[in-house]
């Protein structure tokens, strides 16, 4: 078991043809299941054509209707990406995993707004994607540092989950799955929905939470936590040191009016029973000192 | 991106929102003639920098003759305004704008933003208009009153004018208050802002609602569909370096102590100057390289954070996964050479090719520290700065 992917998984890339989405899907495909998991490319420019034995469609219903895929993986760029993930939603997919950086945040507004009362749900944007290690791979993190276990990683950042998944690998620690939710102010799925995931996959024994600076999506998660969460979760926040009202890259990461800093959030996920560290280095032991 | 509030204002125009009469100046001549040309017996003075509080600071001044409007420009123009904003330097004032004065009965608040709990705009309105509105927050936060806007229908008229009445707005001119809070959600919509906000938002003695003041953010992602904002883009009022580093798309913020950090993915570089405080020292930057760094961008990138003199050691922190480790290490070397770096530098790499990266550090002759982890890099470059 695992969360949102497994083996059996099947995928549709959006994007397929651009020179982000060949890369990364070649890199997926070479990733354990990752051969038979990519079924469909879509570019209604393209249609009939293949990326390297993948078939492209018009759209995303049409691929899905052909190979029964479940998920779609989107590097479409930036003007056109919320459009895509519509296509997505429309489609009836269950999964749809945004890589792209830089959508404006009008744009995820009204699609947020358009996936109200639709199944579908959205990992991202601007997000490094999920992992099953040893299953599959979907999106851009290095599968190499992965090894399959019982330990759920979440975060909003790439490199920091990426961190976090190599502390564990060198403590012995393997991972059930890896899910970066992406550092956008507007997203998909959030800490909690995913910490939910975590608490029902009877092969995840613990958890990280990674969070940084910005919105208060971390306490919401850390309060569900405390009455429901039935495994240890430990946690980590980025951005002790960041000033007030400066965006640190990710365009979620704004303090503003006192709310959202570093040291709220370490607070409140203390407060509900969730050891924290300050030192970023410490995480992997961290979790391995709960178990 | 921010823009002055005279831009702001010519952008509430266009959204139909009544603003005072008012022309930019950018000398004393010209202030004093667009005084001339607005007529009338009383104008307002006002510095534009990007920075809220500029009225307490002495930015914002009455005049009621032609001499005091020269007086006025004479001595705001120049002037290192200093509000809760700028921090304590200040920042200069190069551009004014000269209003016609208006007859004030009442300041309202009036503000839009994202807010990413229900992932809508949120109107913000208060009938406390003219203060700091993070006070009011603090202090009467019932005085506050919140709409989120459905983007699919848009602000309602019902909705505005119960927002109006809320705050205070006499019943005759609940109608004016509705045209500029419907334009003020266009203008919000339209323009892909980040941040809208009219404080004071005013109620003239005959009753006619006006934005006395403007301010708009952008959001950065959005401005390639708008060509007429990133015109109004005013280099002087952005840090140099950051302006520099914008240029090779690196993501940059100058900050206030004197070890420079460069690593790859903004949560990393977060957690690395978390590191560095954590040791006991504080850091002079936050720097993300993003994802494909190329020698070039690493160069750049040293030379951005060695051009700030408090820099007295640097910290690279690199997690290889589609960038590999032996890429950066060339780029680091090349980059060390380049700018004959003269400061202590910590190189902590992982990832994929991290050996071979190593190796190219170590067979490079230049005095460059490894270190093995991120606690490790940290204490290494805290203890080769020694502690202030």
């Amino acid at each position: 078991m695992s969360i949102l992917i497994n083996g059996n998984t099947r995928v549709i890339t959006q994007g397929i043809t651009g020179k982000t989405g060949q890369f990364h899907t070649r890199m997926c495909r070479e990733y354990a299941n990752g051969r038979n998991a990519f079924v469909a490319g879509v570019n209604p420019k393209k249609a009939g054509e293949d990326f390297e034995g993948i078939p492209i469609y018009a759209t995303v219903k049409e691929a899905k209707e052909a190979t029964g895929a479940t998920v779609s993986v989107i590097y479409v760029p930036p003007p056109f990406a919320a459009a895509a993930i519509d296509e997505a939603v429309d489609a009836g997919l269950e999964l749809v995993v945004c890589i792209t950086e830089g959508i404006p945040v009008r744009d995820m507004i009204r699609t947020r707004s358009h996936m109200q009362g639709r199944s579908t749900l959205l990992l991202g944007p601007n997000c490094p994607g999920v992992i099953t290690p040893d299953e599959l791979k979907i999106g851009i993190m290095p599968g190499h540092i992965h090894r399959k276990g019982r330990i759920g990683v979440i975060s909003r950042s790439g490199t920091l989950t990426y961190e976090a998944v190599g502390q564990l690998t060198e403590l012995g620690l393997g991972q059930s799955s890896a899910v970066g939710i992406g550092g956008d102010p507007v997203n998909g799925l959030k800490h909690i929905d995913v910490l939910k995931l975590f608490n029902d996959d009877p092969e995840t024994d613990a958890v990280i939470m990674i969070g940084e600076i910005g919105g208060t999506d971390e306490e919401t998660a850390a309060r569900w936590a405390k009455d429901n969460m039935r495994k240890p979760v430990v946690g980590f926040i980025a951005g002790v040191t960041a000033p007030p009202g400066k965006r640190m890259g990710h365009a979620g990461a704004i303090i503003s009016g006192g709310k959202g800093t570093a040291q709220e959030k370490l607070a409140v996920m203390e407060e509900c029973g969730m050891r924290v560290t300050r030192n970023p280095a410490e995480m992997g032991k961290l979790l391995q000192s709960v178990l | 991106m921010k823009i002055h509030e005279y831009q702001g204002k010519e952008i509430f125009r266009r959204f139909g929102m009544p603003t005072p009469r008012g022309i930019p100046a950018f000398s004393v001549d010209e202030a004093v003639a667009a005084a001339q040309s607005l007529g009338g017996d009383v104008w307002v003075v006002k510095a534009q920098i990007h920075a809220g509080g500029r009225g307490k600071g002495g930015g914002v001044k009455v005049a009621r003759s032609l001499d005091e409007v020269r007086e006025q420009a004479g001595r705001i123009l120049g002037m290192q305004l200093v509000t809760h904003q700028t921090g304590p330097a200040g920042q200069k004032v190069r551009r004014l704008l000269i209003e016609e004065g208006a007859d004030i009965r009442q300041e309202l608040y009036v503000a839009m933003i994202v807010d990413r709990g229900t992932q809508r705009v949120c109107l913000m309105a208060s009938s406390e208009g003219g203060m700091d509105i993070e006070a009011v927050a603090a202090e009467t936060p019932e005085k506050i009153h919140r709409l989120f806007i459905d983007p699919a229908k848009g602000l309602e008229d019902a909705q505005a004018d119960d927002i109006a009445r809320r705050i205070g707005v006499p019943a005759g001119s609940v109608p004016q208050a509705r045209t500029i809070l419907k334009g003020l959600y266009r203008a919000f919509d339209e323009t892909d802002a980040s941040l809208a906000e009219i404080n004071p938002l005013v109620v003239t003695a005959d009753g006619r609602v006006i934005a006395l003041d403007a301010k708009l953010n952008f959001d950065s992602n959005a401005l390639f569909r708008h060509p007429d904002i990133v015109e109004m883009r005013d280099f002087d009022e952005e840090d140099p370096a950051e302006i520099a580093a914008s240029k090779f798309d690196l993501s940059y913020i100058s900050l206030d102590g004197n070890i420079g950090c460069l690593v790859n993915g903004a949560g990393l570089a977060m957690a690395t100057m978390d590191t560095i405080k954590l040791f006991g020292a504080e850091p002079a930057n936050f720097l993300d390289v993003g994802g494909g760094a190329t020698a070039e961008k690493v160069t750049e990138a040293f030379k951005i954070m060695l051009g700030n003199p408090k820099v007295k050691g640097i910290l690279v922190n690199i997690f290889g996964g589609i960038m590999r480790c032996d890429t950066i290490a060339n780029g680091i070397v090349a980059a060390a050479r380049e700018t004959r770096i003269q400061v202590p530098l910590v190189v902590r790499m992982k990832g994929t090719n991290e050996e071979l990266g190593r190796k190219i550090l170590a067979d490079s002759g230049l005095p460059i520290i490894s270190a093995d982890n991120m606690a490790d890099a940290a204490q290494k470059i805290v203890a080769a700065v020694g502690r202030p």
